[in-house]
Parts: C-alpha cells; structure tokens; sequence
C-alpha cells in the first residue's frame, strides 16, 4: 500500500525532529547519561519520560479503536516470556551504546550529516543486523533447549515445546 | 557522582515528540515504532506491504537531514572515537537490537509505553550494560 505510506513518512520526520530536539544525536550526551557513577546528563531521562507517558495516553486512546486508519489490523508484540535472546541481546546492544553513544533512531537519523563516524557506525550497525539474522535459527535452537531444562522460563502457554523438536535443535546447536 | 549542567525543557519537548510521532505510526499504520525492528525487518526480507518501512526510515533520515540544516550543532559530537570502536560499537548494536528483538524506541518508548515487562526487562539490562560499559572505559574523557 504505497500510498499509505506517506503517513509513516511523516512519522518518521517528526520523530527525527524529536530526536534532534532532546539532544538524543549528540553522543557525547547519550554517554554523558550512561556515565552515572562520574558526572551525569539526567537528560536521557527526560526525553525517556517525555516520550513513554505520551506514548502510554495516546496508545490507550487509539487502542479503543478496532484497527489502524491505514492498516487492516494493529500488529503488536504479544510475547510475555523473558528469554535468553532477549537478556543476550539487551547486554551486547548495551555495549555498543556505551561505546559508541548511537542508538539505531539517531544514528539514522545523523545521516545527512555525512560526518565519517556516523557512516561508519550505521554501515557496520546494518552488518550486525544481517549477522544477527543469519544467527537466528540458531539462536532459537540453543533457547529451546534452555527452556526445555526450566531455565529463563517464567510462563509462556502458548509455547508448549515438544521434547523431540527440542532434542532435535539442540543437536543442531552444539 | 556529580549532576551535570543540562536543559530539562528540550529534553522533555523532544521526547514529547518522540512519543507523539511513535503514537502516530500506530494510529497510521498499526505498527511498533521501533527503529531497529523497522530497518531489520527491511534488511531482512522484502515484501510490498513493506513500504511504510522504507518510508519511514527516509522520513527520518530526511528529518534528521532538515534538523542538520537548520541547527548542526544538534548533531555535534564530543566523543572523538576511534574508527575501531566505532565499528565495534556498531556492530554490537545491530547484532544486540536484532537478537534481543528491540532497542530505546521499540523497548524503551512503545514496549514500556505498553506497559511489557519484556521490554522494561530489556530496557533495565541495556541501560544497565551501557552504563557499566562507560564505567569501564571511563566515559568521555
């Protein structure tokens, strides 16, 4: 539906404003904020504030609709479990954050400004993304098997694992 | 620890921003504003009920672009990396966004905005990691 796209377009936009606007593509105040234990930029936190409490009023709002304006249905995340790729994946994006003081929407959003870090960042950023895909079905395998020994498991119904699928994948994994 | 200097007001009207642009995508399109999920699911494979991926990626790269233009020093940065941590840098946040299914916007701003404890989960370890991170490498310096 490429005409309903201009309405994401426009999303996008005001979103790069925002983030320009809250001091978000200045790295040096992204780690300003992660340097707690020294001398510490509270603005993250701001910014973090500002956006989930708009976020939590307006989605209840639009939530009582049916569906989207131009989109047939909502697609929302309804995963509850707390998994290994989960946690994994938290700390090694945590690193990068630290290191580099870019996160995916700023680093994007930087782009324009040609400057050689930024490209470096967002080509290399888009690699880890393309690994991290290839890595998948591996990944999933190893959780499986976690799961299937009762770690990381704190309830998810629907995910019943049959015992030969998991023995099955986690051969593949080791 | 000691607080540094900084402007609260910028900080919350951009984020203000941040939540209301993310609330209308969900309005619009029905979809997570999370940026990594959106440039991962492009990088992963293409469909054409994908387009508003692509258009809103150049909605923020043009608005960063526009933002660049009229206030550069919105986008100065301080840190002076080096080309290897950098890379490093990158690499671990692409490969850390995918596998851990989200980043500051899809866990931070719509996950805990949807009140997820997988998100707030997430968020608590990323912020945590990164913190740690900076405490070991010794922030700005």
């Amino acid at each position: 539906m490429i005409r309903y796209s201009f309405f994401s377009f426009l999303s996008g936009l005001l979103f790069a404003l925002g983030l320009s606007v809250s001091g978000m593509t200045e790295p040096g105040k992204v780690i300003g904020f992660l340097n707690i234990t020294r001398s510490w930029d509270p603005s993250l936190v701001f910014v973090m504030g500002g956006a989930v409490i708009t976020y939590f009023i307006l989605f209840r709002l639009i939530h009582k609709r049916s569906a989207p304006l131009f989109a047939l249905q909502f697609s929302i995340p309804e995963r509850k479990d707390i998994d290994l790729p989960l946690l994994g994946g938290a700390v090694l994006f945590g690193i990068g954050w630290g290191l580099g003081g870019f996160c995916p929407g700023p680093a994007v959003a930087s782009i324009f400004t040609g400057k050689p870090n930024v490209l470096l960042f967002a080509g290399s950023m888009i690699l880890g993304m393309v690994i991290a895909d290839q890595l998948r079905p591996l990944l999933s395998g190893k959780t499986k098997h976690l799961l299937n020994q009762g770690f990381w498991k704190t309830g998810n119904p629907d995910k019943k694992l049959e015992p030969a699928t998991a023995t099955g994948t986690s051969s593949n994994s080791n | 620890m000691e607080i540094l200097e900084f402007s609260w007001l910028p900080a919350l009207a951009g984020g203000i921003m941040i939540g209301t642009a993310s609330a209308l995508l969900m309005a619009f399109n029905g979809r997570v504003a999370g940026i990594s999920g959106i440039l991962g699911g492009l990088l992963s494979r293409w469909s054409p009920d994908q387009w508003w991926r692509l258009t809103f990626l150049l909605g923020l790269v043009l608005g960063g672009g526009a933002a660049y233009h009229w206030a550069p020093e919105a986008f100065i940065d301080i840190t002076e990396n080096g080309t290897m941590q950098v890379l490093a840098a990158g690499l671990l946040v692409g490969l850390g966004t995918r596998i851990g299914s989200g980043c500051t916007s899809g866990h931070g701003v719509c996950g805990i905005g949807r009140l997820s404890i997988r998100s707030l989960v997430a968020t608590l370890v990323f912020v945590g990691s990164g913190m740690l991170t900076v405490f070991f490498s010794g922030g700005l310096q």
